[in-house]
């Protein structure tokens, strides 16, 4: 922490570290790692600096093939079409099967390649971007809201999730966030929402006449909604509620190709749940779509939700355990605001305990290897490279263990192994990439005030320039921020 | 390295089936204690909350049929237990056991936690405190720090994070298949020399070398082990998965994923049968949370169990005899298939306990059965068994753990927890 002082009246107060330290924080902590001259050039007013790159329009899109989640729903509704007529083939004719046989493999793989794109362009904007602060606050969001290539339909959607429902509104009311998140496609089958069915429905009564199988309730959105998006899992609901909850969203959907919105969200007035609800205590007697709607406006509105997504952010950019005060300044911008994300993205530049000189955070592969790149001037250059990278070091692209996302602890990412192949990768990156420039300037420019004496030195020491890399890039300041 | 030690086909393993694993490991130990230094356990955590009844579909029970409709078995299509309990056909290895007498289930097992979040429950899991937020650190931590005094034991976890179950006050170990380190390079020493006086990265990195070295040798050991041969005679390349789904390409993955899953046991048996290797080890399997379209995907993911299970049981070989393995997840699901042909969070679940070293006989823990005035809040298996209970009565008859030593320092708070004794 900063020097604490007490000023004459006894207020509390804390000083800020000097500009040349504030500068360093400025691009290691809330950014992704200094560009060579990022440091130097947030100096002359490091918060200013970070305060530019806060805009309602939201953050920087990746530049990639530019398909929507209805083109890419498309074309695997087609490619599924595509394996259900190819395994058709395979049981009655031999003759045509290697013809679409062959077809589906090469729609399979464009497929596939897709992801890696969108992945890619992803990872090349963050170790392009002048405007570090603003990409990592859309990472935070597309955590907080994750979607996982866990399922083949969700994996080609999150790229377009990310373009269309984060990205946009990571500046905006966090009540339109929510709303872009729970009513995208991706999250829509990551969570199994889209064929969810009231159990009184019209749709459910059509299903029941045509066959025998029950069709009916999906409730897994909905508790993770309440769990992890808003509320938080301590916020003391109970079953009740997160079963009338799966209720009210009964209906939010994804438009088939003869319908409207094909591949985007719909509402299914005819699979919604008949009648009131009642969810966290309030009554919400609306009809369709706007019940949803109602309860997720709601729920972004409750004082909890504020409470548990400001303890995030001060997770993910400050400490593992943030001083509370900083927590509590955040809430009450949020609160004061009516969750006005880029009041609160402000308010976090603006906290004195966000400029701790202490690197207490512990970078994920994704930080970790990304800053890396960053170091140097250059970015990914392929897929196929750069997902081995991630995987070996515990952080597969696009695939998150859980709907809670990756976690940002440092006893998760710190532990033994893991430090053994960073330092596996470091070696061959330095193998790469170090025999050219001044090792000793490069540890100047990627941390500024944050490079301590011991690392400057054992820079200096060190036998060949790879060994210089490689001990600058596995040093305590500069895996932290 | 030769072929069938590969580290790099194994280096993908752990990120794309969801598979890490834990080692605990015990070095040096008194001549006295040399019996129990030969025991071994291994826990499995299943994440994602395992359908308890597809694991071992109760067949014979009543109500079963009806509250499972379009995800229920027919009594022909499982591998039969007893008259009420059959096991899923995937499961084929632990009903080769079973029929030994060396694989019992408990059908209503459950931790204390009934808020059906999956993070929470896995919390409660594996710190086995009482609620949630009860303890900061692992309970087989825990275990090692009540141990050591006795015989020093290690952690080592492989995979390249730490689970919560290994961490605390004693420093764990982790490992994962990679290129291994160049004795040679200066980077190892001058990195230490950087981390000396740093509180995490020190001890961490200086486990991790020291882990290394430990490798080495179980690699040696596996080479020399038939049964790795065989494990490894069709080696999957999992280095490098491209982004996507793994069920991309179904089948042929479904199939390599079980030749690495069963290699991933076979591995995990080559530092076990080490004679100063790792006692204690969890190993974790992800992708049990079946919401809609259950019926497949449980299907592979209990293939991939079994196939573990399966390397396990073969590679520890004469071992196997000093061995016992818990399977467990965090909750089970809805007694009643979902509107999606799926089920949604529930509460109790289907254990296994596996080895050598059981002593035959049925079901562990009581069956509550399924109508609808014994489901838990008239939706799930209702609990009969705390899994704490289980874990104290293996920890002390099986590893030796000492029983104050068990309530006050591993299982603080699990008094409603008496020990599952005479399971060994």
């Amino acid at each position: 922490m900063g020097n604490v002082t007490s000023s004459r009246k006894g207020e509390r107060f804390l000083n800020l570290p000097s500009k040349d330290m504030m500068a360093a924080i400025a691009v290691t902590r809330f950014g992704l790692g200094a560009r060579p001259g990022e440091i130097e050039a947030a100096k002359a007013d490091p918060k200013g600096f970070l305060a530019a790159q806060i805009r309602r329009e939201g953050a920087d899109l990746p530049v990639d093939g530019g398909e929507t989640s209805a083109d890419r729903f498309r074309q695997m509704r087609d490619f599924q079409q595509q394996r259900k007529m190819e395994r058709e083939q395979k049981d009655g004719q031999g003759d045509k099967t290697t013809a679409n046989a062959q077809t589906f493999k090469d729609a399979q793989r464009d497929l596939r390649d897709k992801v890696g794109a969108d992945f890619l362009a992803r990872a090349r904007l963050a170790t392009n971007t002048d405007a570090g602060f603003r990409e990592r606050w859309a990472l935070f969001w597309a955590n907080h809201f994750t979607v996982s290539a866990t399922k083949q339909i969700t994996s080609v959607l999150i790229g377009p999730f990310e373009r269309e429902a984060i990205r946009p509104h990571v500046f905006d009311r966090f009540e339109n966030l929510l709303v872009a998140a729970s009513t995208h496609p991706a999250m829509l089958t990551y969570l199994d929402q889209a064929q969810s069915i009231g159990p009184n429905s019209r749709a459910a009564g059509a299903a029941a006449r045509r066959s025998n199988r029950r069709a009916g309730l999906n409730e897994n959105l909905a508790r993770e909604i309440l769990e992890l998006h808003t509320v938080g899992v301590d916020a003391g609901y109970a079953q009740a509620d997160v079963t009338e909850f799966a209720r009210a969203l009964t209906g939010f959907s994804i438009g088939r190709d003869a319908e409207d919105h094909p591949g985007q969200f719909l509402f299914r007035e005819a699979a919604h749940e008949p009648g009131s609800r009642t969810v966290l205590g309030r009554h919400y007697g609306q009809a369709g779509l706007k019940q949803g709607l109602s309860v997720l406006s709601d729920l972004a509105a409750d004082p909890r939700t504020a409470r548990h997504v400001c303890g995030k952010i001060a997770r993910h950019f400050v400490s593992d355990a943030p001083p509370p005060a900083l927590t509590e300044r955040l809430e009450r911008r949020w609160m004061e605001t009516g969750g006005d994300l880029a009041k609160v993205a402000q308010a976090l530049i603006e906290s004195p305990e966000a400029w701790d000189p202490t690197p207490a955070k512990f970078k994920t592969p994704y930080e970790y290897t990304l800053s890396t790149w960053r170091l140097i001037g250059a970015e990914p250059s392929a897929i196929e490279r750069l997902a081995p990278i991630l995987t070996g070091l515990g952080q597969k692209p696009f695939s998150a263990p859980s709907p809670k996302g990756w976690a940002e602890d440092a006893q998760t990412w710190a532990a033994p192994d893991a430090l053994i192949k960073r330092m596996q990768w470091a070696q061959g990156f330095a193998a790469a990439v170090a025999d050219r420039g001044d090792p000793n300037a490069l540890a100047v420019e990627a941390l500024g005030a944050r490079l301590t004496p011991a690392v400057a030195k054992a820079v200096s020491r060190a036998e060949t320039r790879r060994e210089a890399f490689a001990l600058l890039v596995m040093s305590p300041e500069f895996q932290r921020r | 390295m030769n072929a069938p030690l590969n580290r790099r086909a194994l280096l993908g393993l752990g990120a794309s089936l969801g598979i890490g694993v834990t080692f605990l490991g015990s070095q040096a130990f008194a001549a006295a204690e040399g019996d129990l230094a030969r025991k071994k356990l291994v826990v499995v955590i299943c994440r994602g909350g395992m359908d308890g009844l597809s694991v071992s579909p109760p067949v014979g029970d009543a109500n079963y049929a009806a509250l499972r409709g379009s995800i229920a078995f027919k009594p022909e299509d499982v591998l039969k237990l007893d008259d009420t309990f059959g096991l899923h056909p995937e499961l084929s290895a632990v009903h080769a056991l079973a029929t030994k007498g060396q694989a019992r289930i408990a059908p209503a097992i459950a931790s204390p936690d009934r808020a059906r979040s999956h993070f929470e429950a896995q919390d409660v899991l594996e710190t086995g405190a009482s609620g949630v937020y009860g303890a900061e650190t692992g309970w087989l931590n825990r275990t090692l720090e009540a141990l050591a005094p006795v015989r020093k034991v290690e952690g080592l976890s492989v995979g390249t994070t730490a689970p919560l179950i290994l961490r605390g006050k004693v420093q764990a170990a982790s490992w994962s298949p990679g290129k291994g380190v160049d004795e040679t390079a200066r980077l190892p020493t001058l990195l230490q020399d950087l981390y000396k006086t740093d509180p995490l990265l020190g001890p961490a990195f200086a486990r991790g070398l020291e882990t290394e070295t430990m490798a080495q040798q179980a690699m040696t050991a596996m080479a020399a082990t038939p049964a790795m041969n065989m494990a490894a005679a069709s080696t999957p390349s999992m280095a490098g998965p491209a982004p996507m789904s793994a069920t991309m390409a179904n089948d042929r993955r479904n199939r390599q994923g079980g030749e690495a899953a069963r290699k991933l046991g076979s591995t995990l048996s080559g530092f076990m049968i080490q004679p100063a290797g790792p006692q204690i080890a969890a190993i974790s399997l992800d992708g049990f949370d079946t919401h809609a379209g259950q019926s497949g995907q449980i299907a592979t993911r209990l293939s991939y169990l079994d196939a573990v299970l399966d390397g396990l049981h073969t590679g520890l070989g004469t071992e196997w005899k000093n061995t016992v393995v818990i399977v467990v997840t965090e909750f089970g699901r809805t007694a009643r298939v979902n509107g999606t042909g799926g089920t949604d969070h529930g509460t109790a679940s289907t254990g296994l306990i596996l080895g050598g070293a059981l002593k035959p006989g049925g079901i562990v823990g009581d069956w509550p059965g399924l109508a609808q005035n014994a489901l838990f809040e008239n939706r799930d298996t209702a609990p009969t068994l705390d899994m704490r209970a289980l874990f104290k009565g293996v920890l002390a008859e099986h590893m030796g753990v000492d029983r104050a030593l068990l309530e006050n320092k591993v299982f603080p708070d699990s008094k409603t927890a008496q020990p599952l004794t005479g399971l060994v």
